[in-house]
């Protein structure tokens, strides 16, 4: 499994579907079930690349609590961001990477909305 | 400099004394270097460590020992000084260079006296306990207070600075407070005549009684309180207990015991060097006597303190030539000031006086013969003038054409002596000898921060009385530099919370994303303008916080309406106004905990808080409350949360008013009202103040005509005691006034800014509030009291509007595509209920299933 990691591009993606569109909070996050994870939901309907959804594990690092997909949507020197409602941390959307402190990393997943359906893809 | 023998302490210093001017030798001392050469002994007669008795009132206003303290716990231990506390030195052994303390005997090679003063007791018979208490030390005011607690009335005998501020002390925990001075006029030495009476008028019109020209004959068992005082002229006055603090004599037993020579009105002699009539001895502070004089002020103890050191460590240091003693202080509110020769001693000194008796404002300039300087001044009532006045005094800046302008009061408030007009060698900080100079090569040195510049210059840490001034100039220089302080919410609204505000109302903005696209940049937004922007256009517009445009703007808390704990769990506070509630709701809220296995605790605020219910659950939680006739108690917003009561009159046999009607009728009034921080209130029936209303933001106590309103109190990590506002308040005019101040701090207070840090930030102090809010100055009550019956009028309760909505319930679900709930969520129980188990124990948990590898 692990070796999907290191390229995804070259390799067809599988999509999935993981929930509705309609389930899904425009500017902020809601979290689904996937086999064992967690998964946090950030749409944003208009940002100035268009509309964009992102995908993050929804388990905070520091305190442990699943609670990520609670957080504030910002952006922060160009870069959009999700902030931990715990202990205000900030994580990349697009990465999972944190601003503050470089050994805390979340899960990212590729997601798109297709129709009704939002799909994920395992990486 | 001897190089090569700097790791050998080979003297051994001692400092008697751990009082402010013993504690900042030792710091100049350390700073200086002095720890390579010196074996450092410091022995303290108190069990604390060197204080602030510069602002010991504040003891009483909140601030406990360990706030005062002068410097972090492990100062000394951290450089090697040893500190000896609670340890009192009983004599000195001059020929075989020794001190003697209980502990024995400690050799020294250099021997410094810090040992401060005394108050001076008069010899009153009948004077002993409750009736010869006196205000010096921590221990001294941990007597008064406890003296306090069975007492109504206390007395101070002494009207200088030192009484007026036991005064305050006395006033500050409730007493009726009186105050007896032998002199014809209040604070005799640094006051004449007119602002003496300028002074006592003020005085008395804060219900402090003022009697002057009375000296106690004897102190005799009272009739109606514990103590009767016969004064020599026939008259008497009656009190629970009483304070002496009629000055202070310098602590110089050691040295008369060891054979010092010391002044005719006491202190150890010494020379420009701080040197006692024994080499080795030195003596500074209070304690010393020098040409005649002792000086009771810190900034001449710092002054000497500083020069010691440098004398010790072998530096070129200045000698003492005496010490400015121009004084500015706050006494019970009313400002005072005193500079150089207030009395106009100077052969040909003239002076210019203002009287203002309709409100007892008096400021008096004295100049020299030649009309050329100012000499001296004395102020009452309004210290603006104060900081020009002294650098002119000090610096010998010429005097304007018209010298009476320098006192007068002009209509854009008193004049100042602008920053740049101050020249380089102006004295800005005279406890820590802090000049303009100094400042500017800070910043030159790269200091862009006030509080950078405060640690590295320690300019405005001593006595505080400079921090106006210095801040002043600090930023002066900073733009003339060309640095720009900015204000900037974030990156996203290069305004102020103020501005903001001002923009939302002015433009009648109802959503965050117009805000951000006329006055903001990007697209987004981030968690501090955010939340900052929903609480503003909830303060204005009062719309349901979950309508979906305002539902990203809130932090967790307000986006669940229920308080995140550690685990991710929520907790929830019905709203129980006034903590009054019935049979039945305390016992669906039982129940309610019972079925959703939530822990259950009483609040400091008079409510039920219930622990570990998951995200999915509030809303069942909810409904069930709501049947019940709950409401949402907002303990999640930066909103009012509680008002605490007693149950006044119509229970308690003190009571004089009905604190729970009133606390009721406060709360369901402000409920629901957004503010940059949260707001508590609380209402007691009579004085004795069992809501403890003076530790809240808005506090209520009953009199027997009405209600007194207290502002800007606050509990927690920095407690700071309510001001009184009004008094005597009827209902609808204490209701008036509560409005107008909770929209005047909404609409200034910078964001997450409590009341007392508002206040506190406030130009013109509680004056200016209750000019604004009492007097109605910047013409805005109506227009205050207008948006506050808006918010109140648009009230309703958030959780009942969720319940209604399909749509917002939607986003209380755990997971979106399934029904469980988060299987990381693990309790244990401790005294009978559930608590959110510790990572230690959750392998202490049985699993059904193995992990899957």
């Amino acid at each position: 499994m692990t070796q999907l990691h290191t390229d995804n591009t070259a390799r067809a993606v599988s999509w999935r579907p993981l929930c509705e569109r309609r389930d899904l909070v425009a500017d902020s996050g809601v979290v689904a079930w996937l086999d064992e994870a967690q998964v946090a939901l950030f749409h944003l309907p208009s940002t100035d690349q268009g509309e964009q959804l992102f995908a993050l594990e929804n388990r905070d690092p520091k305190s442990g609590a699943n609670v990520i997909g609670r957080g504030i949507v910002g952006s922060l020197k160009g870069e959009l961001v999700i902030a931990s409602p715990l202990y205000k941390q900030h994580f990349r959307l697009k990465d999972g990477s944190c601003l503050e402190y470089p050994e805390q990393r979340l899960r990212a997943w590729p997601v798109r909305i297709n129709g009704d359906l939002v799909e994920i893809a395992e990486a | 400099m001897k190089p090569g023998i700097s790791s050998i302490k080979s003297e051994t210093l001692i400092i008697i004394g751990n009082g402010m001017v013993g504690h900042h030798c030792v710091e100049q001392l350390i700073e200086r270097g002095a720890m390579a050469h010196y074996d450092i002994h410091v022995y303290g007669e108190e069990r604390q460590r060197a204080y602030d008795r510069v602002h010991l009132s504040e003891y009483f206003g909140g601030r406990d020992a360990e706030s005062l303290a002068l410097c972090q716990p492990d100062l000394y231990d951290t450089h090697g000084v040893h500190l000896h506390l609670g340890v009192q030195v009983l004599d000195i052994d001059r020929d075989n260079q020794e001190i003697i303390t209980s502990a024995g005997r400690q050799r020294y090679d250099r021997l410094v006296l810090a040992t401060g003063s005394f108050p001076f007791v008069p010899p009153i018979p009948g004077a002993e306990g409750n009736s010869r208490l006196v205000y010096r030390t921590l221990d001294d005011l941990d007597a008064i207070r406890d003296a306090a607690v069975s007492a109504r009335r206390g007395v101070v005998v002494g009207g200088g600075l030192l009484g007026l501020e036991a005064a305050n002390a006395l006033k500050s925990l409730g007493l009726e407070a009186h105050v007896v001075e032998f002199a014809p006029r209040l604070m005799p030495v640094q006051l004449d005549d007119q602002g003496g009476a300028a002074l006592k008028a003020r005085i008395e019109a804060l219900g402090v009684g003022v009697h002057l020209n009375r000296a106690t004959s004897e102190i005799v068992p009272g009739e109606e309180y514990a103590y009767r005082m016969n004064f020599n002229d026939g008259e008497y006055l009656e009190t629970d207990l009483i304070v002496f603090s009629a000055g202070i004599r310098p602590q110089d037993a050691l040295a008369r015991s060891a054979s010092l020579e010391v002044g005719e009105r006491g202190g150890v002699i010494i020379d420009d060097d701080f040197r006692s009539s024994d080499p080795t001895i030195y003596a500074i502070g209070e304690c010393a006597s020098w040409n005649g004089s002792c000086f009771g002020l810190v900034a001449p103890g710092y002054s000497m303190a500083r020069n010691l050191a440098l004398q010790l460590v072998g530096a070129q240091h200045e000698c003492f030539a005496g010490a400015d003693m121009s004084t500015k202080l706050k006494l019970l509110g009313v400002d005072v000031g005193s500079i150089g020769d207030a009395h106009a001693a100077t052969p040909g000194a003239k002076s210019y006086r203002y009287i203002d008796e309709a409100n007892n404002s008096y400021r008096r300039l004295v100049v020299s013969a030649d009309n050329s300087r100012v000499i001296g001044a004395v102020l009452v009532g309004d210290n603006s003038y104060y900081d020009t006045l002294l650098q002119y005094a000090q610096n010998g800046i010429k005097l304007p054409a018209d010298p009476s302008s320098l006192i007068l009061p002009l209509s854009d408030g008193a004049p100042t002596l602008g920053a740049d007009a101050l020249p380089d060698t102006a004295t800005l900080c005279s406890c820590h000898n802090v000049s303009k100079g100094a400042v500017c090569c800070a910043i030159d040195a790269g200091c862009t921060d006030l509080g950078e510049l405060k640690a590295q210059t320690k300019a405005g840490t001593g006595c505080g009385g400079c921090a106006a001034l210095v801040k002043q100039v600090f930023e002066h220089e900073l733009s003339a530099r060309g640095v720009e302080v900015d204000k900037s919410l974030c990156e996203h609204f290069a305004h102020t919370r103020q501005e903001l505000y001002d923009i939302v109302r002015v433009n009648r903005i109802t959503r965050f994303d117009e805000l951000l696209a006329k006055h903001g940049r990007g697209h987004i937004g981030c968690d501090i303008c955010k939340p900052a922007v929903g609480s503003i256009l909830a303060s204005c517009w009062n719309q349901p916080i979950t309508d979906p445009t305002l539902v990203p703007l809130q932090d967790t808390n307000d986006t669940f309406m229920a308080n995140m704990q550690k685990n991710g769990t929520y907790s929830i506070v019905p709203r129980i106004a006034g903590g009054e509630i019935t049979p039945d709701k305390l016992i669906t809220l039982g129940a309610v905990a019972k079925k959703y296995d939530l822990y259950t605790k009483i609040t400091g605020g008079q409510r039920i808080d219930l622990f570990g219910a998951q995200l999915h659950q509030l809303p069942d939680i909810w409904g069930e409350l709501i049947d019940a006739g709950f409401e949402t108690g907002h303990a999640y917003g930066k909103s009012l949360r509680t008002v605490k009561s007693c149950v006044g009159s119509t229970w308690c046999r003190y009571g004089v008013q009905d604190s729970v009607g009133m606390a009721i009728r406060l709360e369901n009034r402000y409920k629901g009202l957004r503010a940059p921080h949260k707001i508590k209130f609380g209402v007691s029936g009579c004085t004795r103040e069992c809501a403890e209303a003076q530790s809240k933001d808005i506090g209520v106590i009953a009199t027997e005509n009405g209600w007194n309103l207290y502002v800007s109190g606050n509990g927690g990590m920095r407690p700071r005691h309510a001001e009184l506002f009004a008094t005597d308040l009827d209902d609808a005019t204490l209701i008036r006034y509560i409005d107008r101040y909770l929209m005047f701090y909404v609409r200034t207070a910078d964001k997450l800014q409590r009341t007392s840090v508002w206040r506190e930030s406030i130009e013109g102090g509680l004056d200016y509030l209750k000019e604004v809010i009492i007097e109605d100055s910047l013409d805005l009550a109506a227009e205050l009291e207008a948006q506050m019956q808006l918010v109140v009028d648009r009230y309703e309760c958030e959780w009942a509007n969720a319940l209604a909505d399909p749509e917002k319930l939607k986003r209380f679900r755990t997971f979106v595509n399934d029904q469980r709930g988060d299987p990381d969520i693990h309790f244990v129980k401790e005294r009978g209920q559930p608590r959110p188990a510790r990572a230690s124990e959750l392998q202490l948990i049985p699993v059904t299933q193995e992990a899957s590898s």
